[in-house]
């Protein structure tokens, strides 16, 4: 019985076969294609752009495509540039010490002080609720707080607590700062809940057994476990930061500098190569950055 | 290193919310006992563990170590040292730092605490894995580890929650085996929760039974099987029948009784009032095929499964009102005289094999 059942389908078998090889061999070009396509258009030919129009020649009406690397010493060579690189770098640097700091304290109390699984999913959600209007209206927002007739400055003054508004609250680098802090906290919260939730319960327990305090918990064990969640908050966060331009232009009133902020405004004068320099030189900035903190933590186990 | 304690466990309940985890159990184990607490999922026994290592509050009683009263006092401050279901080992630390990890949490000085930890880890063999990490180590090596862990503090008793579940089953047993060698050499008290009666058997010079909460019996391995106290310990540490019915008298020093909707049988044990209901066990290996030595002995079976085990052979027969009675009997035994399926056979027990059950007062 077995025979007369194997028979036809080893007759039928070479096609089926062959067609499933012709198939099989082209299907996992297919299947990547659209990803490889989307990526290739968007991301790696607009870079490519980039950095062929960065070696262009320029004057004030036209680009005429040549090979010059004047646009890199420009870059390089002013003082200036310098000045905004190391300004950005400083905005970077502070912003990532808060959103870090605030970051880890909110997930951390989301992680392990919230007891239901339930209200730790309500309480992320309302972390999320003002990514439901856009960042330039939650920058805005802050006007009318900070601002010289705002609520903060109007309710000192009233009480009493200052003889004349405080004029730093807004237009200032506190303000930038303030209102990046405001906006990339969740990139940091985020990953870093997400790490915490993955740590076993039983290994805080262990560490209690072992006679850890607090203390002791936190810094041995959940802080060392959380690590993977910070590097990826904080290359969210410092990528962020280096290529703003609208939070610094609106809340330093044009009094500060940022490396995004002055490619802007060598486009608005059309020096588009030069901006295209520039352009280059953050993003191999960022991704020595990113490279960096790539190799203090190991992110794989997250991925 | 042997200074075992005494753990005396005074009317403990636990309550969660509304549910009640422990009702009111009372339990001495002996300095350096190898103690099991054995019962299915939910009876208590995790919680119990967790109790006495003090990973949960106890709502009400006392639970003392040695001379001193521990119910209040922080896990670490208890003389007890807990190993963990999935041995909670630190993935981001070595083997020689995570064996140190409470040494270095009492502050002990680097070299110490480390010098300290390799002497825990050669105890166990493990020196040489000393700077992997948990992840790199097989299951049984990572149990070694956290059994090193667990014991550098020095512990009075060891709890134990489900140490073997982790493992394979061949592993299962060596690390069973290594697990009784170490209480003996260290002579402290162990604490072990399982759910296996067999590890239970293997491992344990007491056995509490727990159910429900509640704990149905505990005592020595042997005596655990051998006069099982509740229908629920017989049922659970297995090899017996259990049968119910409604005691109708008394004869010889037996209890006579009628199986729900079937024959008369009767058990040693105390005399008990007419229309009692009673629960009796019967070793399933020692029932054999023959006439009853004494009236309510035996009863005739039909053969309603043979299975072969190999040194023994399995028959499922029913009849007085029995469903599903359990006979092993040996192969040799069975092949020169076989049965077959349907076959109506007595079967006969003698008076010591049939006991009375007792229960637990609700």
């Amino acid at each position: 019985m077995t025979v007369a059942l194997e028979r036809p389908t080893i007759a039928a078998s070479p096609i089926r076969r062959r067609r499933r090889f012709s198939l099989g061999a082209v299907t996992p070009y297919l299947q990547s294609a659209p990803l490889a396509l989307i990526l290739g258009a968007f991301l790696l030919l607009p870079i490519i752009m980039i950095v062929v129009v960065s070696f262009w020649d320029y004057d004030f009406a036209a680009m005429y495509p040549d090979f010059l690397t004047t646009n890199y010493s420009d870059v390089l060579g002013s003082w200036v540039t310098w000045k905004t690189y190391l300004n950005t770098i400083k905005f970077a640097a502070i912003v990532w010490a808060l959103t870090l700091f605030i970051g880890f304290w909110v997930a951390y109390f989301l992680a392990f002080h919230i007891r239901t699984t339930a209200m730790q999913m309500v309480l992320f959600l309302v972390c999320t609720v003002p990514f439901l209007t856009s960042n330039i209206i939650r920058m805005i927002s802050w006007i009318p707080v900070l601002g010289r007739n705002g609520l903060i400055n109007s309710t000192l003054v009233h009480m009493g607590l200052v003889p004349k508004p405080i004029e730093w609250l807004l237009y200032s680098e506190f303000a930038v700062v303030l209102a990046m802090v405001h906006l990339y906290t969740l990139f940091m919260v985020t990953p870093i809940f997400n790490t915490l939730m993955r740590i076993d319960r039983s290994l805080v327990e262990a560490a209690r057994d072992a006679g850890a305090s607090g203390w002791q918990v936190l810094w041995n064990v959940i802080i060392p476990l959380a690590k993977p969640g910070m590097a990826i908050g904080t290359i969210f966060v410092v990528t962020l930061v280096m290529a703003d331009f609208s939070t610094v232009q609106v809340m330093s009133g044009g009094q500060s500098a940022s490396v995004a902020l002055m490619m802007k405004n060598q486009m608005s004068l059309l020096q588009y190569p030069a901006a295209a320099a520039n352009a280059v030189v953050l993003l191999v900035l960022v991704l020595l950055m990113v490279a960096g903190i790539l190799r203090i933590v190991d992110i794989r186990r997250e991925l | 290193m042997s200074k075992a304690a005494e753990i005396d466990i005074v009317s403990v309940s636990k309550v969660y919310g509304t549910t009640t985890a422990v009702e009111d159990i009372s339990l001495k184990i002996p300095a350096g006992t190898y103690c099991c607490l054995l019962g299915p999922s939910g009876c208590g026994k995790t919680s119990t563990l967790r109790m006495i290592a003090g990973h949960e509050s106890i709502s009400s009683g006392d639970i003392r170590l040695g001379n001193a009263v521990v119910t209040d006092l922080p896990p670490a401050k208890r003389g007890t040292a807990m190993m963990f279901q999935s041995y909670a080992l630190f993935p981001h630390l070595d083997l020689i730092d995570n064996v140190a990890f409470s040494l270095k949490m009492k502050r002990v000085d680097k070299e110490k605490r480390r010098a300290k930890a390799l002497d825990m880890l050669k105890l166990m063999q493990m020196e040489a894995y000393a700077t992997r990490r948990p992840a790199q180590l097989s299951g049984g090596q990572q149990q070694r580890v956290a059994l090193a862990r667990a014991l550098i503090t020095d512990p009075e008793a060891l709890l134990l929650d489900e140490p073997l579940s982790a493992l394979d089953p061949f592993l299962k047993i060596r690390m069973r085996a290594e697990l009784k060698r170490l209480q003996m050499s260290l002579g402290i008290t162990f604490v072990h929760v399982t759910h296996s009666q067999e590890e239970a058997m293997a491992l344990a010079d007491l056995i509490v039974v727990m159910n429900d909460g509640r704990i149905e019996q505990a005592a020595p391995p042997r005596d655990v099987f051998e006069r099982p106290a509740t229908a629920f310990v017989a049922r659970f540490m297995g090899d017996h029948n259990v049968i119910s019915g409604r005691v109708t008298g008394s004869r010889d020093g037996m209890v006579v009784f009628d199986v729900n909707g079937g024959g008369t049988l009767a058990a040693s044990g105390k005399p008990q009032q007419a229309g009692a209901s009673i629960d009796i066990a019967i070793r399933t290996d020692h029932v054999r095929i023959g006439a009853a030595p004494a009236p309510g002995l035996g009863f005739t079976g039909i053969v309603a499964n043979i299975e072969y085990r190999g040194a023994t052979v399995k028959l499922s027969a029913t009849g007085a009102g029995i469903d599903d009675f359990t006979v092993i009997i040996d192969d040799s035994e069975f092949f020169a005289r076989p049965v077959a399926i349907g076959d109506a056979v007595p079967l006969a027990w003698d008076a010591e094999d049939a006991i009375v059950l007792g229960r637990l007062h609700s």
